[in-house]
């Protein structure tokens, strides 16, 4: 191997490598002042997958990109970012620019719009290699090289345009870019959502092989129950801008506790090849705020407004309506609900 | 058993050069669903068009009731277009942003004489009815809609010429889990309540074996596997369906 991916910040325990305590994002629109993200806290472990889970409008995707400090100039931040115990929504610009991409790297939902159409893959991959590191072009080449073949693509893809590739190829672009930074931290925001099913498995086992090898921890944005499943072993629900529900994923899939997680569940359809099935028992109504042809915002809801799910929650009782449920710990887990589901 | 409302018979379409759909045959029957699988670019929205004559095959055969659609001319054509219906996969693009709710419900039943004009409010608010739409959105234009809501308007809009044959091209692969499911249901819930058969086109496996009677895998522009659902999906003989079983099952959540 050219360079080793495994000097640094190998201590074997896990420990803490982002800490993300009562982040809230404001967004004040001509209508009204929005929360996409509300008093958002949670642990990245090292070396750990955790699930960010959500459905449009579920501030998933504003968690991931204010984690980097890449929301828009409109969006106010608050809340602490704490990466080995700095505050990135503290520090200067300059000092996050280098944390981004070098420590964090991200790899979003759509590589057709994260790649530039007028480059190749080779030289873009590179570029992120050299804005990092101190290598000369030759040495850049190499690693290039090796990024691409450890992401699955073949050497000839560095001279290829995105446009010439397939999506499933595209993506594993954007993760050999985002790893060409030797990053400890990686953010995914639905890295499959955009591909069918049968490259969308190819890329989860992607991501799972270079976490395992890399020991990278990795913090994955998705809709899908079933991608979290498969490489996160803890996920955190959130629901209108809130963590719901948060545990390690087996003990959350086995036995919800919150009502959306269950109705989450429920409206998955069924294993394939058994009996029955429809009809399924989804959630009604929609998410709060999913709205077509614009980047779905959700509607400010106060402390006052009781719980957010209260409109959709088939449990819902009066004093749900009085004021919003905290996360509390619950068999292992915490949960943010008057009325949990009970234990099997 | 009854006729076939559609028959396909070696169908195929070829783009600058290329043989995208390659000898499909399959046969629908009044009340059948049949899904049609298979990944990313295997031929299955070409397949809709096609058999919709939105785009022209370069040989083959498309019977409608017994009559061949490849044949007709425009004026022909136009009363079977009432009978066969889509819905695409994102309503953002398929309705037009400057109509309200009711003239796009209006449009198909004007445009095929279905009722009086003082009829035409009460007909539209029937059919949001079906897709459990309240009249309340009549009037609203679809950038006030959710996703899930256009998804359905859309769905009224195909079923309010009363089609015989409905085509759902990834008609809800672009719209959150719950509303997947609501929509699943919808579409589970018009088969049963009428004759209506349905062409389900979908790179999902898992909705397609629960929704159709059959289903055909496409790759590489032909159908290499067509059988009843449960049994395909148990025991799926081509290398296509296989990887797409596979993709299925890992895509599955355990301990549910």
């Amino acid at each position: 191997m050219a360079w080793d991916f495994d000097t640094h910040l190998r201590t074997g325990k896990q420990a803490t490598v982002l800490r993300v305590r009562d982040l809230t994002v404001r967004i004040q629109t001509a209508e009204a002042l929005v929360l996409p993200v509300d008093r958002v806290s949670f642990d990245l472990e090292h070396g750990e997958a955790l699930g960010l889970i959500g459905e449009s409008g579920s501030g998933k995707t504003t968690v991931a990109l204010s984690l980097l400090r890449l929301l828009p100039p409109g969006a106010s931040v608050s809340g602490r970012v704490e990466l080995a115990g700095e505050d990135l929504l503290a520090s200067d610009p300059a000092r996050v620019r280098r944390v981004r991409g070098r420590r964090i790297a991200m790899v979003f939902h759509d590589p057709l719009a994260a790649l530039n159409p007028v480059l190749t893959i080779g030289t873009q991959i590179a570029e992120a290699v050299r804005a990092h590191q101190p290598l000369d072009r030759r040495q850049a080449r190499a690693a290039t090289l090796e990024l691409l073949r450890s992401v699955g693509l073949a050497d000839a893809d560095a001279a290829r345009y995105p446009h010439q590739l397939s999506g499933g190829m595209r993506q594993r672009a954007l993760i050999a870019m985002a790893l060409g930074c030797q990053p400890e931290i990686l953010v995914a925001d639905e890295p499959t959502s955009a591909l069918d099913p049968v490259v969308q498995a190819g890329i989860l086992a992607l991501l799972r092989r270079v976490r395992e090898e890399r020991g990278l921890s990795l913090l994955l944005a998705t809709h899908d129950l079933g991608v979290a499943a498969g490489l996160c072993g803890r996920i955190a629900v959130l629901y209108a801008g809130r963590i719901v529900e948060c545990g390690e994923t087996a003990a959350v899939l086995a036995r919800p506790r919150h009502p959306y997680t269950l109705g989450l569940l429920q409206s998955l359809p069924p294993p394939l090849g058994s009996a029955g099935g429809l009809p399924l028992r989804p959630i009604a109504g929609q998410p709060r705020g999913a709205r077509i042809a614009a980047p779905p915002l959700i509607m400010s809801p106060t402390r006052s407004d009781g719980c957010r799910f209260l409109g959709r929650c088939p449990r819902a009782r009066e004093d749900c309506a009085k004021e919003e449920p905290e996360l509390a710990e619950m068999d292992g887990g915490q949960v943010a609900c008057f009325h949990p589901v009970e234990a099997p | 058993m009854n006729a076939p409302l559609l028959e396909v018979e070696d169908l195929c379409v070829d783009r600058g050069g290329l043989r995208v759909l390659d000898r499909v045959t399959f046969a629908l029957h009044p009340g059948e669903t049949l899904g049609v699988v298979g990944p990313s670019g295997s031929g299955k929205s070409t397949l809709a068009r096609a058999v919709l004559r939105l785009l022209e095959p370069s040989a083959g055969r498309v019977r409608f009731r017994g009559r061949d659609l490849l044949a007709l001319g425009e004026a022909d054509l136009r009363p079977m277009r009432r009978e066969m219906q889509i819905v695409l996969q994102d309503p953002a693009t398929s309705l037009d942003p400057r109509m309200t709710v009711l003239s796009i419900l209006a449009e198909p039943i004007t445009v095929h004489r279905l009722a009086r004009s003082e009829d035409v409010e009460r007909r539209a608010t029937e059919l949001l009815r079906r897709v459990e739409l309240g009249p309340e959105i009549l009037h609203r234009h679809p950038h006030q809609l959710s996703g899930g809501q256009a998804q359905r308007v859309a769905l009224a809009r195909a079923l309010a010429p009363s089609p015989a044959l409905l085509i759902a091209d990834e008609a809800f692969s672009a719209v959150d889990v719950s509303l997947q499911a609501q929509m699943a249901n919808l579409l589970y819930g018009l088969r049963g309540s009428s004759s209506l058969a349905c062409l389900f086109i979908s790179h999902d496996l898992r909705f397609a074996a629960v929704l159709c009677e059959r289903i055909a895998v496409l790759s590489r522009g032909a159908i290499v596997e067509i059988g009843e659902a449960a049994t395909l999906v148990r025991s799926p003989r081509h290398e296509a369906t296989r990887a797409l079983v596979a993709a299925a099952r890992a895509s599955e959540v355990q301990g549910r």
